[in-house]
C-alpha cells in the first residue's frame, strides 16, 4: 500500500496544467487525425499503383493528362502554405491586420485552386465511368479536392476570428490558428504526392 | 480541488442531469458514456446472439427449410457484423476505456469529452440504420467482408446501407482512437510515468494506434465499393477491368487488425482482473508491454494470410505464413505471464476469475488453430469451411466475450455501487463454458471434413454434429438470462459494495462506487505500483475479505 503517495507530499501535482501543455494535447489529437487521413489517402494511392501496374484499362495516364494546369495547381498550394506562415508570423507579433491580410490571400489561392481543378475537369477527355483509370483519377483528386474545399472553408473562419477587437484567435489563443495550418500544410503534402504519383509517374 | 486535469473551458457539470436521465442523455462525462457504450453494445449482443441462434436453427436440419436461402446470407450477414462492429468492438474499446482510462491516467475526463460523446451517438444511429436496412427491399447479403463481385451484384440498397453503416462505426471507432492516444500519452497526472501505467492502458494505446492506421484505408475502401454499386464506376469489378483482389487487400488490411482492434483491449482488462483476484502482482510488466508492441507491428503486416486461396504468389505466401506464426510469440509471452501471475496466488474463484481463466484456456485453444491456419497446406485444405469458423468464435467469442462478462463482473461494483450475486455468476459461467465448447469445438471437426461456411444446405452425414453444435448454441442462449436477471437483481435489491469491494491498489478503487463526477473529490491518487500486492498485503486483505 506503500505505492500511493499521501496527499500532502505530492504538491508537484496541484499545479494547474499550463495553456502549453493544454495546446499539447490538442495539438497531438490533431496529428493522429491527420495520419489516421494520411492512410486513406495511402490506402487509395495503393489501390491506383496496384491498378497500374496489375489492371492496366484505359488511356495511360501520361498520354492523357495536361501538365500545364496541375503544375499550376502545385505553385498555387505550395505558395498558399507559404503565405500562411507568414500569417502566422504576423499573429505572433501581434499585427492583426496583416495577418487577415496573407489569411485573405492564402484562402484565395485555395478558392484558385478549387476553379483551376473544376477547369481541368471540364477539359478532359474522359468521365467518371469510362474506365478504371479514369474512376482512380476522378475518386483520388476528387477526395483531395474535398479536403482543399474544407481547408479553404476553415482558412476564411479562421479569417473572421482574427480580426480586433472582438474575434476569438490572437497570440493567447492561437491553438484554431496553428491546427488550421497545420491541416493545410498537410493537404499541401498530399497534394505533392498525388501529382507525382497521377501525373508524372 | 486545486488541480484541473480537465481540458476545455466547459466544465462537464453543466451538461449532467442526475439519475436514470443522464444515461439517455448527451452527457460528456466519461463514465455516463462508458456505460452509454455497454448498454448499448449489450442490447445489440441480444439481437446478434438472436441472428446466431437463427442460422443454428436452420443448420439442424441439411436442408434450407426453416428460413430461405436469401434470408439466410442476410441474417448471416448481419450477425456477423453486429457482433463485430456494434458489440465487441464498441464494448472492449469504448465502454471499459472510456470508464477505465481517464482513472488510470490520473485525469478528470478524456482528452476531447465532446468528440467522445460524439463517437458514442454515431453508435446506435447507425446499429439501427443496419437492423432497418432488413425490412428495407432486403439486407446486405455478401457476409461481413463484402467482397466484390457479389456485392456489387446483390441488391443495391441493403448493402449500400451496410457501408454507410460500417463507415459511421469506422468513424466513431477513429474518434475514439484518437481521444485515447491525445488521452494516455498527453493527459496523464503529473509524475505518473508511461511504465507505471496499468496494463489496460498500454493495450489501449496499442489498439488504438491500430484503429488510427487501418480503419480509414477500411473507409476509403467502402467508399470505393458504394462507387463500384451505385455509379457504376470498375474499381472492383472485374467486368469493367476493376481487380476484386485489391478490395481484399485493401479491406484485410484493415479486418486482420480488427482481431487485434477486438483482442487487445481484452488481453489488457485480464492483466488487471487476475492480479486482483489471485494478490499477486503482474508477472512480467515489462515484457507484457513489448510484447503488447509486437502485436501492434506484426498485426499490421499479415492481412493476406485471409488471401492465400486467392491466387497470391508464392513469395508472399511465405512471407505472410512466417509473419503470422511469429505473432505467436508474443502471445505466447503474454499467457506464459498470466500463468504465472496466478502461480502460487490467493486465488479466489469468483466469477470474474472464472470468466478469466475461460477466457485463457479458449484463447490458448483458438491462437492453435490459428498457427496452424497460417500454414498455407493446411489453410488450403481448411479455408472457407467451419474449421475457420470454429476458429475465430474461439478468438472472438471464447477471447474477447469472456473477457467482456468478467469485466462486468468485476467491475460492476465500481458502475453501480451494488454486489453481483456471486453463485448466480458462478452458474452463469459453467453453461456458457459448456455451451461454447459444445457449439464451437465440434465445427472444427465439420471444417476438416469439408463442411463450407456461410451455406443453408450441407451434406446430411453432418448432421448430426450439427445438432451437437445447436445444442450449444441454445445453451449459450440460455446463459444469457442468469446474467439479466442477475444485473437487474443487483440493481434493485444487491448489496452495498463498497469502494473497493476487491481490495484493489488501481487508482479507479479508490474513489467512491459509483464516482462522483470528476471521478475524485479531492485530488486524484497518484499510483506508482499499480500491482503491488505483496505476500504481507495478501494475507491482510484476505482477513480483510472475511
Amino acid at each position: 500500500m506503500t505505492s500511493i503517495v499521501p496527499k500532502e507530499q505530492s504538491s508537484e501535482s496541484t499545479k494547474d496544467l499550463s495553456t502549453e501543455e493544454h495546446e499539447d494535447f490538442r495539438l497531438f489529437g490533431l496529428i493522429a487525425f491527420l495520419i489516421a487521413d494520411g492512410m486513406t489517402f495511402a490506402g487509395f494511392f495503393a489501390a491506383y499503383l496496384t491498378f497500374k501496374a496489375v489492371n492496366p484499362i484505359g488511356p495511360d495516364a501520361v498520354y492523357e493528362l495536361e501538365l500545364p494546369l496541375p503544375t499550376l495547381n502545385t505553385v498555387l498550394l505550395l505558395l498558399s502554405s507559404f503565405t500562411f506562415h507568414r500569417a502566422g508570423k504576423f499573429l505572433e507579433k501581434n499585427q492583426s491586420k496583416e495577418c487577415q491580410k496573407w489569411l485573405l490571400i492564402t484562402g484565395s489561392l485555395g478558392l484558385a485552386f478549387l476553379i483551376s481543378q473544376m477547369f481541368e475537369y471540364f477539359t478532359l477527355p474522359f468521365g467518371l465511368t469510362d474506365n478504371l483509370f479514369a474512376s482512380t483519377f476522378y475518386a483520388l483528386t476528387g477526395f483531395h479536392g474535398l479536403h482543399v474545399t474544407l481547408g479553404s472553408i476553415m482558412i476564411m473562419i479562421i479569417w473572421w476570428q482574427t480580426r480586433v477587437p472582438s474575434g476569438r484567435v490572437n497570440n493567447e489563443n492561437k491553438f484554431p490558428f496553428e491546427a488550421v495550418e497545420l491541416y493545410w500544410h498537410f493537404v499541401d503534402g498530399i497534394w505533392v504526392v498525388l501529382f507525382i504519383i497521377l501525373y508524372l509517374l | 480541488m486545486t488541480i484541473s486535469l480537465k481540458p476545455g473551458n466547459t466544465p462537464p457539470e453543466k451538461l449532467q442531469p442526475t439519475g436514470w436521465l443522464k444515461y439517455l442523455s448527451f452527457s460528456l462525462d466519461h463514465k455516463v458514456i462508458g456505460l452509454q457504450y455497454l448498454v448499448c453494445g449489450f442490447f445489440f449482443y441480444l439481437i446478434g446472439g438472436s441472428l446466431a441462434g437463427a442460422i443454428r436453427v436452420e443448420l439442424t436440419s441439411p436442408l434450407s427449410d426453416f428460413m430461405p436461402r436469401e434470408v439466410y446470407n442476410q441474417v448471416l450477414t448481419l450477425h456477423g457484423t453486429i457482433m463485430i462492429f456494434l458489440w465487441i468492438v464498441p464494448v472492449v474499446n469504448g465502454a471499459f476505456g472510456n470508464y477505465l482510462i481517464p482513472f488510470y491516467v490520473g485525469a478528470r475526463d478524456m482528452a476531447f469529452p465532446r468528440l467522445n460523446a460524439v463517437a458514442f451517438w454515431l453508435i446506435p444511429p447507425s446499429g439501427l440504420m443496419l437492423i432497418t436496412s432488413y425490412f428495407i427491399n432486403g439486407a446486405a447479403q455478401s457476409g461481413w467482408t463484402a467482397y466484390p463481385p457479389l456485392s456489387i451484384t446483390t441488391p443495391a440498397a441493403g448493402q449500400i446501407i451496410w457501408i454507410l453503416s460500417v463507415l459511421l462505426l469506422g468513424g466513431s471507432s477513429i474518434f475514439g482512437g484518437i481521444n485515447f492516444i491525445a488521452t494516455i500519452l498527453k493527459l496523464r497526472r503529473p509524475g505518473l510515468k508511461l511504465m507505471q501505467l496499468p496494463m489496460y492502458c498500454w493495450a489501449m494505446l496499442g489498439t488504438s494506434i491500430l484503429v488510427v492506421l487501418s480503419t480509414p484505408v477500411l473507409a476509403g475502401t467502402l467508399i470505393l465499393l458504394s462507387f463500384d454499386i451505385v455509379a457504376h464506376t470498375g474499381f472492383f469489378n472485374p467486368s469493367l477491368g476493376g481487380n476484386v483482389i485489391v478490395y481484399q487487400h485493401l479491406f484485410w488490411f484493415y479486418s486482420h487488425p480488427a482481431v487485434y482492434i477486438m483482442v487487445l483491449p481484452a488481453f489488457g482488462l485480464v492483466s488487471e482482473i487476475l492480479p486482483i483476484h489471485s494478490r499477486k502482482p503482474l508477472f512480467g510488466y515489462t515484457t507484457m508491454v513489448f510484447s503488447i508492441m509486437g502485436i501492434v507491428v506484426l498485426g499490421l503486416v499479415v492481412w493476406a494470410h485471409h488471401m492465400f486461396t486467392s491466387g497470391t504468389p508464392p513469395w508472399m505466401r511465405l512471407f505472410f505464413t512466417i509473419a503470422t506464426a511469429f505473432i505467436a510469440v508474443p502471445t505466447g509471452i503474454k499467457f506464459f505471464n498470466w500463468v504465472a501471475t496466478l502461480w502460487g496466488g490467493k486465488i479466489s474463484l469468483n466469477a470474474a476469475m472464472l470468466f478469466s481463466c475461460g477466457f485463457i484456456i479458449n484463447f490458448v485453444l483458438g491462437g492453435i488453430t490459428g498457427v496452424a491456419l497460417a500454414q498455407v497446406p493446411f489453410d488450403v485444405h481448411v479455408h472457407d469451411t467451419y474449421f475457420v469458423v470454429a476458429h475465430f468464435h474461439y478468438i472472438v467469442y471464447g477471447g474477447s466475450v469472456f473477457v467482456i462478462f468478467s469485466s462486468i463482473y468485476h467491475w460492476f461494483p465500481k458502475f453501480t455501487g451494488k454486489m453481483l450475486n456471486e453463485n448466480l455468476g458462478r452458474f452463469h459461467f459453467i453453461i456458457t463454458f459448456i455451451g461454447f465448447n459444445l457449439c464451437f469445438a465440434p465445427q472444427h471437426w465439420l471444417g476438416l471434413n469439408g463442411m463450407p461456411r456461410r451455406v443453408a444446405e450441407y451434406d446430411p452425414q453432418f448432421q448430426l454434429i450439427n445438432q451437437i453444435s445447436s445444442v450449444g448454441a441454445l445453451l449459450m442462449a440460455l446463459s444469457t438470462l442468469p446474467f439479466l436477471w442477475n444485473i437487474l437483481q443487483s440493481i434493485l435489491y444487491g448489496d452495498e459494495a463498497g469502494d473497493n469491494p476487491w481490495n484493489a491498489l488501481t487508482p479507479e478503487w479508490l474513489t467512491s462506487s459509483p464516482p462522483p463526477v470528476e471521478n475524485w473529490e479531492g485530488e486524484a491518487p497518484l499510483v506508482l505500483e499499480p500491482y503491488g500486492y505483496g505476500e504481507k498485503d495478501s494475507t491482510k486483505t484476505q482477513e480483510q475479505l472475511k
